[in-house]
């Protein structure tokens, strides 16, 4: 390989972390912060995509479509919190796993119902629609660009508000005594309700900004579950940033396997995770006793 | 530490619950049987056809294009096989092999049907081949999966094909990029039984045809993430691309194609890459050739009366996987009139069958091999505008070599 299609493969690498962590940030957010085992959350991309393509029809605007759907997603993932997964949190994983998986079946379902089993297409907009020309036949769409820096806006996002505002600071805190929190007065559901949906938003806002470019297809949302639960394993458990460098690490293993090693290149991933797990079984920055 | 406001499920809504659900279990037996609905028929036990096609996930779209259009040409025969009602049972074989050989013995074992239709996916074909070709009965029909071994290693006299040999579609392909004047490419499929097969045999007919593949790409199948195998056909700069994906994974990877800037690298492949996609796909299937055993614009009167009354029926565009499905129908239609509703006698069905007509297909006419696969026209295509556009018979009466089949 020469250094031109290195450097290539090492965007394209880049660029898929970017996407990965959009789509896991929602998890680690539920996961992560708040110990909530969510299967659903592929299913909560789908559904985002779906409903961007549906409201496109109306408006015949991405922008407007995703600012009238991520508000959607969240009332969804605050339904579906307060009517089932409220009542498990003291209960043992298992539970959360068993719910969240029958929320998967349900919400296929319903999207065959509302919207069939085409596939469709959502298009790219017009101002984001051109190129970046690499090499004399190869250029980079603006809007892989473009998503790659919103990623970037929302991880900043993410971080500042857990770490630094005080509704972040709760939500650390819920995570790790609730009855302490709720002791001194704090309404623990209210502020579990705002990261679920938070979390629900976060993957269908993801579902919807990747529309373009991934179309529209039932079982969408499974594909990028499993690798949404690498991403977050990888970076630890409660970390963000082991996030963002877990989302990299895996576009970085699954980009240069396909080139270098193609025979073993859906191993490559995890592969990946097992070795990191080997080495530090917390993830690369989780807390060793959680 | 439990929490006392938690409401668990008390005794007494437990036996509530248990009360209810003795009671439908009572109502449910006497809900009539099988042979007391058939009663209502005039005496007549309903023709079992089971189903076993992907409902979900990224074929689902084929899945109910072929059961729409099989249901569509058993109703013109007003829903009745050789004077016998018909019953569907259908299971969601969710493109999973490892459960292929379960779901097949549900419907064979368990559901008893007479006549078994599916998959779409080649890998499930195989399996359920080796199950239904031992036991020799129910006869299975195959409305899609291309696997080159249920007609060729694994074919059994009680096993048809409606649709197409993986070699079919994709060897034609091979000679016309050839025959456009290309003297290099590169192939990429997914890699699974179907895109293995298609891609030989498109190789094959390139190199024959004076062409040299240098480098073959097999992508992890469903992966869709193509930016990576994108960029290496950039960097090889070959005169053409063979590719071949299906259903949503077309669609994706039509659209990288275009937007990593490759569209100067002419694309062809099986039909499969545009079949059903091109509206999806947009401006990225401009100029895509493809070959195939079928075109949505042929203009026989046959296809013109499907593609009306299919669209009517279900609000859809028809497509390939529909036409399949539509012949799959006319099979059970003939075969059944052949024996008056007989399902015990299976070598007249599969006499029948050997010897159905389809000069009336809306792919054109068409007959079934000595290994039970079609011999049919391949027809060369190209997205114009959005559409897809026949261009002419890229190969006449093609039949599979069939190789490694006992009955050719």
């Amino acid at each position: 390989m020469d250094f031109t299609s290195f450097l290539i493969q090492l965007l394209n690498s880049v660029q898929y972390g970017f996407l990965l962590f959009l789509v896991a940030s929602g998890l680690t957010l539920v996961f992560g912060i708040m110990g909530i085992i969510n299967l659903a959350h592929g299913a909560f991309y789908m559904f985002g995509a779906y409903i961007v393509w549906w409201l496109f029809g109306f408006t015949e605007s991405l922008t407007l479509s995703i600012l009238l759907g991520v508000p959607l997603i969240m009332l969804l993932g605050l339904a579906i919190e307060r009517l089932a997964i409220a009542h498990l949190y003291q209960r043992d994983h298992l539970y959360q796993v068993l719910l969240t998986f029958g929320m998967i079946l349900v919400l296929n379902e319903c999207q065959k119902i509302f919207w069939g089993t085409d596939f469709y297409s959502v298009p790219v907009p017009e101002v984001l629609s051109g190129s970046i020309p690499l090499t004399e036949n190869q250029v980079y769409p603006v809007y892989r660009v473009f998503i790659s820096i919103v990623c970037m806006l929302i991880a900043a996002g993410m971080y500042l508000l857990i770490q630094k505002t005080r509704l972040g600071m709760t939500i650390r805190a819920g995570a790790s005594n609730r009855e302490m929190v709720q002791a001194l007065g704090v309404n623990i559901n209210w502020v579990f309700a705002v990261v679920f949906s938070l979390g629900a938003g976060l993957a269908g806002f993801a579902g919807m900004i990747g529309a373009p470019v991934s179309s529209v297809y039932p079982g969408m949302g499974d594909q990028i579950l499993i690798i949404s639960f690498v991403v977050v394993v990888i970076g630890g458990i409660g970390s963000i940033k082991g996030a963002f460098i877990g989302a990299m690490l895996i576009g970085l293993a699954d980009t240069f396997g396909k080139v270098l090693v193609p025979d073993f290149a859906s191993m490559a991933v995890y592969a990946t995770m097992a070795v990191i797990l080997l080495w530090r079984p917390q993830g690369l920055f989780g807390q060793s006793a959680h | 530490m439990s929490n006392q406001h938690n409401k668990g499920i008390s005794r007494r809504s437990l036996i509530k619950g248990a009360g209810a659900a003795a009671g439908l279990a009572a109502a449910g037996s006497i809900v009539p049987s099988r042979f007391a609905m058939a009663a209502a028929h005039g005496n007549k036990a309903p023709v079992k056809v089971g189903i076993l096609l992907p409902y979900s996930g990224t074929y689902a779209m084929l899945g109910n294009s072929i059961t729409d259009a099989m249901k569509l040409r058993i109703a013109a025969a007003g829903d009745m096989l050789g004077g016998r009602p018909v019953e569907y049972v259908a299971i969601d074989s969710e493109m999973s092999v490892p459960k292929a050989p379960q779901n097949t013995s549900k419907l064979v074992d368990k559901d008893q049907v007479d006549i078994l239709v599916g998959p779409v996916h080649s890998g499930i074909a195989a399996a359920m081949a080796k199950i239904v070709g031992k036991r020799k009965q129910p006869i299975m029909i195959v409305p899609n999966a291309g696997s080159n071994a249920v007609t060729g290693p694994l074919c059994a006299p009680n096993i048809f094909r409606t649709s197409f040999s993986n070699w079919q579609p994709a060897y034609p392909g091979g000679t016309q990029m050839a025959k456009d004047g290309h003297k290099t490419c590169v192939t990429i499929a997914w890699k699974y039984a179907a895109g293995r097969q298609m891609m030989d045999a498109g190789a094959d007919a390139f190199t024959k045809g004076g062409g040299k593949v240098i480098k073959d790409i097999e992508v992890p199948f469903p992966d869709v993430e193509f930016q990576a195998f994108l960029s290496e056909i950039a960097a090889l700069k070959p005169d053409a691309v063979f590719a071949f994906f299906s259903g949503g994974g077309a669609t994706k990877f039509l659209k990288d194609y275009a937007a990593a800037g490759l569209k100067s690298i002419p694309l062809y492949g099986p039909g499969f890459l545009t079949e059903g996609v091109a509206k999806a796909a947009g401006e990225a299937a401009e100029g895509v050739r493809t070959t195939l055993h079928y075109s949505a614009d042929l203009d026989n009167p046959s296809n013109v009366a499907f593609r009306t009354a299919y669209e009517k029926a279900t609000g859809r565009v028809a497509n390939v996987f529909a036409v399949q499905g539509y012949d799959a129908g006319s099979l059970i239609v003939q075969a059944m009139a052949a024996v008056r509703g007989d399902t015990g006698a299976t070598a007249d069905i599969i006499s029948a069958m050997e010897n159905a007509n389809f000069i009336d297909s809306p792919r054109g006419p068409w007959k079934m091999s000595k290994a039970h696969n079609p011999i049919q026209n391949i027809y060369l295509r190209e997205v114009r505008s959005g559409a897809q556009k026949f261009l002419g018979v890229a190969a006449e009466g093609l039949e599979d070599p069939a190789t490694g089949c006992k009955m050719a």
